[in-house]
């Protein structure tokens, strides 16, 4: 049975990865519904979070073909009950009428939502949720001239991997990451050598 | 001044030296024991070329005729000597021409290093001359890949190719090393074998319960089965493999790539799996009542149906990639590992048996097939001669004793399916790409890789004419070749899954060779052609005493079928003799 599928990937932080790991989804035609990707609390150590709608037994094989990447520290995969997951969307409003319509202030409040931006012309809100929570607040703004919208990837923390965690410190206590010069003459094109 | 000092992982050096990108590169191949190189060169790579002007006593550079046939010949150069095959080329088509045969070394498990000129740092991204974005051509396949752009990087960036192609599931590693960081010099600490890298692990813990788990179930077995894969010889457990069938009077049967682990004579081994296997093995699969699989990975080509594969069997999966555990075939015991380490304590743990009747089924089975296929090949009744016999007359004139490299088609099937072997890493075929224009640069590497040994390349008509022009590398450097052309005049396979599949509509398979005997003289390379049964075993004779590299043609039957055959979409057990 397919269903929505989070799956965490730790991995040294490298030029190229990503495209790696896409690729393991793309050449089996999967579509990707969320990916984010940032610094562990680890130094040195990435973090993605993969949100895909497949079957236990299709996850778990991407999981091991993510794993056998050169390097991926470690893939797991959880379903929605086993972890904490969050994602952050923006909405634009003209303010003309969020100053003028009380009820647009309720709804925020209900929402949890905060103002990052207030101009003249439009406001900007935050909120963080669930999908549904975010869509919901969406629809409701949609008839006081919702302006834009925008949604992050999901990010989530696994209920259960204190385990992986403290390894993680472990790997970087007994071998620090190095420091990897990336494509450094890029930024200095007129010191380098011409055909 | 620098004194390089050999220990058994390090490679050290007393004193600091200035030095070029280039020269780092050449240091770290000696380091790692690399003697020879395949390779082109062109402009982005040129300092690199350079700097092997300087070299040339410690590392040969053999000049081939197309960056496929470097690959593919560090391929052959690879299976054969079991050790990481090295090419050199330039960057845009340089690198391009390379990627067939990543992604056969990739199928394949291929240890290889390319090494590949990139535009100067400051033009990447700007589609300058010869510029392509080989690492993103490149990542799908390659097991790592890296693109350096400061000579600083080198020797670190080379030592963890080399440990990732050879260790764990061997595969292709290519560095992309651009123009300013091969010129560049910096200065240089020495160089520092790799062998460890924080988030690789290539071999998986082995866990003893698995190993109980397996050996209870075969214990238990009346009827268990192995199949082996190159994994055996990978690991290098030919020896371990035959200590665990004998003990065990487990009858085996092997994958293309697993041909040659165990000697075909052994009276446990049991012959080929598969599309063009055996008629015993594959029926048998869905007989057995405990399938063990060693360091194979239940290719489609293999197990035919899956979902009528050996479905009352339970399987026991011996591999060192936990990706390969369930990926095609639900296993009931995985046991995750090296196979060298993995089949002794299996060994430890299974009974002394013989299995005598079941064993017998599968003799008797290769007896049915002898009656109904194997004699009327060997034998032909027709004057036209078939594959099978030729492959039968080399045997006798080999004593199983030769390398074979095959090219794809109907002549590769026939000749695993007919050669024979004495001893490992003598079977070199293109297995899970099926890349015709593979064997003759395969078998150039091939005789690098064992220079004293026999190396015969067996190849098509059709599969010959896409990489011809490495006889050109054979007349310049030598390599004592073998070329052995079976010539059915046709796309022979395609040919053969036409008449079978589509109502014999032989569509553009009827592919006219030139005078491949005069073009083999152009090159300087003896040569004669066979048409007649008569001549067959004194022109092999010829071919085999000639010093030297030589071309023999055979003509042979041109609508002759490969049977047995598991038809595609079929059952293993569905499969024809006829």
């Amino acid at each position: 049975m397919k269903q929505e599928y989070t799956i965490t990937v730790y991995t040294e932080n490298q030029v190229g990865l990503l495209n790696r790991i896409a690729i393991i989804f793309t050449r089996r035609k999967i579509n990707i519904d969320s990916l984010n990707t940032s610094p562990s609390e680890v130094e040195s150590v990435h973090r993605f979070t993969i949100v895909i709608n497949e079957t236990e037994d299709v996850v778990r094989k991407l999981c091991r073909q993510i794993e056998k990447q050169v390097e991926v520290l470690k893939a797991y995969y959880n379903t929605n009950e086993e972890i904490v997951w969050q994602e952050l969307a923006m909405y634009k409003v003209p303010t003309d009428v969020i100053a003028e319509k009380v009820k647009v202030e309720r709804l925020l409040r209900e929402y949890g939502a905060k103002a990052v931006v207030i101009r003249h012309d439009y406001t900007v809100f935050e909120t963080s949720g669930h999908r549904e929570e975010i869509d919901s607040l969406m629809k409701a703004l949609e008839p006081y001239g919702l302006i834009e919208f925008v949604r992050s990837a999901r990010v989530a923390i696994i209920k259960s991997s204190a385990g992986f965690h403290e390894k993680l410190k472990e790997f970087e206590r007994k071998q620090p990451g190095e420091d990897v010069i990336e494509n450094e003459y890029l930024n200095k094109q007129e010191e380098v050598f011409t055909m | 001044m620098e004194t390089l000092e050999l220990t058994k992982e390090k490679i050290t050096t007393s004193t600091t030296e200035n030095i070029s990108g280039s020269e780092a590169v050449l240091k770290a191949l000696i380091a790692e024991g690399v003697t020879t190189i395949f390779g082109y060169p062109g402009g982005a790579i040129m300092p690199i070329y350079d700097a092997l002007f300087d070299y040339e006593d410690k590392l040969k550079h053999i000049l081939v005729r197309h960056e496929q046939g470097g690959i593919h010949a560090a391929q052959g150069y690879a299976r054969t000597s079991g050790d990481v095959g090295v090419v050199f080329a330039t960057s845009g088509p340089g690198a391009t021409n390379l990627v067939t045969g990543l992604a056969d070394a990739q199928i394949d498990s291929t240890p290889v290093v390319c090494i590949t000129g990139q535009v100067f740092a400051h033009l990447l991204g700007t589609d300058a001359f010869q510029e392509t974005d080989v690492i993103n051509i490149t990542t799908p396949v390659t097991k790592w890949n890296y693109q350096v752009t400061d000579a600083t990087e080198i020797p670190a960036a080379l030592a963890k190719a080399f440990y990732i192609a050879r260790s764990g599931r061997p595969g292709p590693v290519l560095i992309d090393i651009t123009k300013n960081a091969q010129i560049q010099k910096f200065d240089y600490k020495g160089y520092e074998k790799c062998d460890h890298i924080r988030s690789y692990r290539p071999a998986p813990i082995i866990r003893k319960e698995y190993v109980e788990e397996a050996a209870k179930l075969i214990n238990e077995a009346a009827k268990p089965f192995v199949i082996f894969g190159q994994g055996v010889i990978l690991g290098r457990a030919e020896k371990e493999f035959k200590a665990f069938i004998e003990k065990g009077g487990l009858p085996a049967a092997w994958t293309i790539l697993g041909l040659s682990a165990l000697e075909t004579d052994h009276p446990l081994n049991v012959g080929m799996l598969g599309m063009h296997g055996n008629y015993g093995p594959n029926v048998l699969t869905n007989d057995c009542d405990v399938l063990i699989a060693v360091g194979m990975r239940f290719d489609d080509r293999v197990t035919g149906r899956l979902d009528k594969y050996a479905k009352q069997a339970k399987i026991i999966h011996l591999d060192i990639d936990p990706a390969e555990i369930d990926k095609n075939v639900k296993t009931a015991v995985p046991v995750w590992g090296d196979c060298k380490e993995t089949l002794p304590m299996l060994t430890a743990l299974i009974e002394k048996k013989s299995h005598t009747q079941w064993v017998q089924r599968f003799n008797d089975m290769m007896q049915e097939e002898h009656d109904l296929v194997i004699t009327q090949e060997m034998h032909p009744a027709s004057d036209d001669m078939s594959m099978a016999e030729v492959l039968d007359a080399l045997n006798e004139l080999t004593k199983g004793d030769a390398v074979i490299v095959t090219d794809v088609g109907q002549h590769q099937m026939i000749a695993c399916r007919y050669a024979k072997f004495v001893q490992s890493k003598s079977n070199v075929t293109s297995g899970g790409l099926g890349t015709m224009g593979f064997a003759l640069p395969a078998a150039i590497g091939a005789k690098y890789g064992a220079p004293h040994r026999t190396v015969v390349a067996i190849i098509g008509d059709g599969g010959f004419q896409m990489t011809l022009q490495e006889m050109g590398t054979i007349m310049q450097f030598g390599a004592a070749v073998k070329i052995l052309i079976l010539n059915n005049n046709f796309l022979g396979m395609v040919r053969q899954w036409q008449e079978l599949f589509h109502s014999r509509r032989y569509s553009f398979v009827d592919i006219q060779s030139p005078d491949f005997v005069t073009i083999a003289k152009g090159y300087g390379i003896a040569g004669r052609s066979v048409n007649d049964r008569a001549n067959l075993k004194t022109a092999l004779k010829e071919m085999l005493d000639h010093d030297g590299s030589y071309l023999l043609e055979v003509m042979v039957g041109k609508e002759n079928n490969v049977f047995p055959m598991v038809p595609q979409g079929c059952s293993v057990a569905e499969i024809r003799l006829k």
